[in-house]
């Protein structure tokens, strides 16, 4: 019986084309906003989670003041000074490398060619927290460290806007009002996770920054790699612990720096978005539900249309039972057509916009098969009441209908 | 149930639509036994209570009070789907409208009653095409009732109704909306499954029509004013 069913119901789809078309347009719609927004929403979470452990895992990042930026009101916190930097390779258990940091802004000109780019002073360390290998020449040497020398190394994108194709390495140019020498490129990172070029950058050490540009000892940031046979959060405490101290903070007093875990921003950001996510997706369920509200109608709509041909099956000898499923039959391969076609869609739009977004494509199987599964439902709860309608007509009123 | 009792027997059957004051009987009391095998035209102006009782002999209808044996079944015992099966399985129906599915195949439209009975592809396509073929349509099986002519259609309606081997044909003024000439091969098909054994029952207005059944039924005001019985044609078929 199921079979005849099942038979009549796409024998009906069918002989409607169009309507059946007009009929599903709204859950084809619905699903493919449901699938695509999430298959993109989870590849965007996968490429974050992704540049953030570019980022170098476990590093804790140490700045003056609290949370982001430094504090509103009051006096400034202190910068650090290379003394802290000692002191924490020298104090703290369970640190492989501290590299302090200054920042400066600059423009590098060399034969016609400029670029204004940021201007990282640190150490050799650096390389080793940031997990950041050369494509060619060297690191800088602990006498060029010591010296403050004018020596650089390039990140990417300053190498090709200044060399083009030439080789680099030994080569001077000028940056600001300094000529230095480069001795190393860097590998190429690509965005970071803020959406910003992580190649975009000259790394010279830290004391020519400090007595060439800025002037000052002062360190803006210390970035501290923990050896992962370590807690990052006992980490982080001593660390706390003997910053507290050097900068004389007893008591209740609050902290006048953070200790801020990447691997916060990873879980912070990725939380976000999920959240966007699953807020884009919600937005689209409610389309899909719009779409099993134009599947009632259209249904109701057919009911009335052929109550003649209810009349004519009743006649015959079709059971209430055989006329109802049949229009439910009917609601859910339709509906499932609809998951189907929308699916099909959203695969092809994931496809498609994937690279416009530069997110990964991921294909979940799970939303796939949960769209599906909905959009059956939606055939049932939707089709159920026309459905009984079409059951409960009276076959001589039906067969008499015009 | 003895061979030559009745399969039809409607015993002081009444029908009255609505209730109160706006309350219409439109039978009042009808007794008829129609015997197997026969071929009976019911008669009768507007409003006298035949298609009412065709509806009760169609087991569409069941009656306000009275009875209604069908081969013995008290079929206003039966609820809604019991009937249906009864109809499934004994009664074939032709209406004066066609009533084919439309956009759907002549084949298809005489597969119709075979699918409900639950019959496996090959045969279904078989049975309906034999058919199809007794009512001289089989090059057009794949024509869908807006490509075939109102005689055409009524001869798909018939092989529909025939096609499951019936004991009842019902058919409703079956020949009302054609011509003389197509009114005349549908008469022809008629007497012809009447041949086969299938009890006929049709309702007509007619006369020319009527005059190819051998038992004339006629109501009057809910009532069964006369039944009269012919014998010029019945006489080859038997008893």
């Amino acid at each position: 019986m199921f079979g005849t069913t099942i038979i009549l119901a796409f024998r009906a789809i069918r002989r409607h084309m169009l309507r059946s078309f007009l009929t599903i347009l709204g859950i084809v719609i619905g699903v493919a906003a449901v699938v695509t927004m999430v298959t993109l929403g989870n590849g965007a979470t996968a490429a974050v989670q992704e540049q953030i452990s570019s980022l170098g895992s476990n590093i804790l990042q140490v700045r003056p003041g609290q949370g982001f930026g430094r504090g509103g009101g009051g006096p400034q916190p202190p910068d650090f000074k290379p003394e802290d930097v000692d002191a924490i390779r020298n104090q703290v258990a369970g640190v492989t490398a501290v590299a302090p940091m200054a920042q400066s802004t600059g423009t590098a000109v060399r034969e016609g060619a400029n670029w204004s780019t940021t201007i990282n002073g640190t150490t050799s360390d650096y390389f080793i927290a940031q997990q950041w290998p050369m494509a060619a020449g060297r690191t800088f040497s602990s006498a060029e460290e010591q010296a403050g020398k004018a020596v650089c190394i390039l990140g990417n994108t300053v190498r090709t806007n200044l060399f083009r194709q030439e080789d680099p390495i030994g080569q001077r140019f000028r940056i600001k009002d300094i000529t230095c020498t480069v001795i190393g490129v860097l590998q190429t990172r690509g965005q970071g996770g803020f959406g910003n070029d992580q190649d975009d950058v000259v790394l010279m050490p830290i004391k020519t920054v400090q007595r060439r540009f800025a002037g000052t000892r002062d360190i803006r940031v210390i970035m501290v790699a923990v050896d992962p046979a370590y807690e990052t959060g006992s980490v982080q405490e001593s660390l706390s612990a003997l910053l507290r101290e050097r900068r004389g903070i007893i008591g209740g007093k609050e902290d006048d720096f953070n200790i801020f875990d990447t691997k916060q921003i990873a879980d912070t950001l990725s939380g976000t978005t999920q959240i966007l996510t699953a807020l884009l997706g919600a937005v689209a369920a409610v389309s899909l539900l719009v779409g099993g509200i134009g599947i009632m109608n259209i249904m109701l709509v057919s009911v009335t249309e052929r109550t003649r041909e209810i009349g004519i099956r009743l006649a015959i000898g079709a059971v209430a039972r055989e006329v109802m499923m049949q229009f439910l039959v009917e609601a859910v391969a339709l509906a499932c057509l609809g998951g189907v076609i929308g699916i099909v869609i959203a695969l092809a739009a994931s496809l498609a916009l994937a690279p416009v977004l530069r997110v990964p494509f991921s294909f979940d199987v799970q939303i796939n098969l949960l769209a599906f599964v909905f959009s059956a439902a939606i055939g049932v709860i939707f089709g159920y009441f026309p459905a009984r309608r079409a059951a409960s007509l009276n076959p001589i009123d039906a067969l008499r209908h015009e | 149930m003895t061979a030559d009792a009745p399969i039809i027997q409607l015993r002081n059957v009444t029908k009255t639509f609505g209730s109160g004051p706006a309350a219409f009987q439109a039978l009042k009391g009808v007794d008829l036994d129609i015997a197997a095998g026969d071929f009976v035209a019911v008669m009768g102006p507007s409003g006298s209570g035949k298609s009412t009782t065709m509806n009760i002999l169609g087991c569409l209808d069941v009656p306000t009070s009275g009875a209604f044996l069908f081969k013995g079944v008290h079929v206003e015992r039966l609820d809604r789907d019991q009937r249906a099966l009864l109809r499934r399985k004994y009664f074939g129906f032709v209406f004066q409208g066609f009533n084919l599915l439309p956009r759907t195949s002549a084949l298809e439209n005489v597969e119709l009653p075979l699918l409900y009975r639950g019959e496996e592809k090959h045969k279904r396509r078989e049975v309906a095409m034999q058919a199809l073929d007794k009512v001289g349509l089989k090059d057009w099986w794949d024509h869908t009732p807006g490509e075939l002519s109102g005689g055409q259609q009524q001869r798909v309606a018939i092989a529909r109704a025939i096609v499951t081997q019936p004991d009842v044909l019902l058919a409703d003024e079956p020949t009302g909306n054609l011509d003389t000439a197509r009114s005349l091969e549908i008469m022809e098909l008629l007497s012809e499954f009447n041949a086969t054994g299938i009890t006929v029952l049709m309702v007509t207005h007619e006369p020319d029509m009527a005059a190819y059944a051998r038992t004339v039924v006629h109501f009057r005001d809910g009532l069964v004013e006369r039944v009269d019985q012919h014998h010029h044609q019945g006489q080859a078929v038997g008893s």
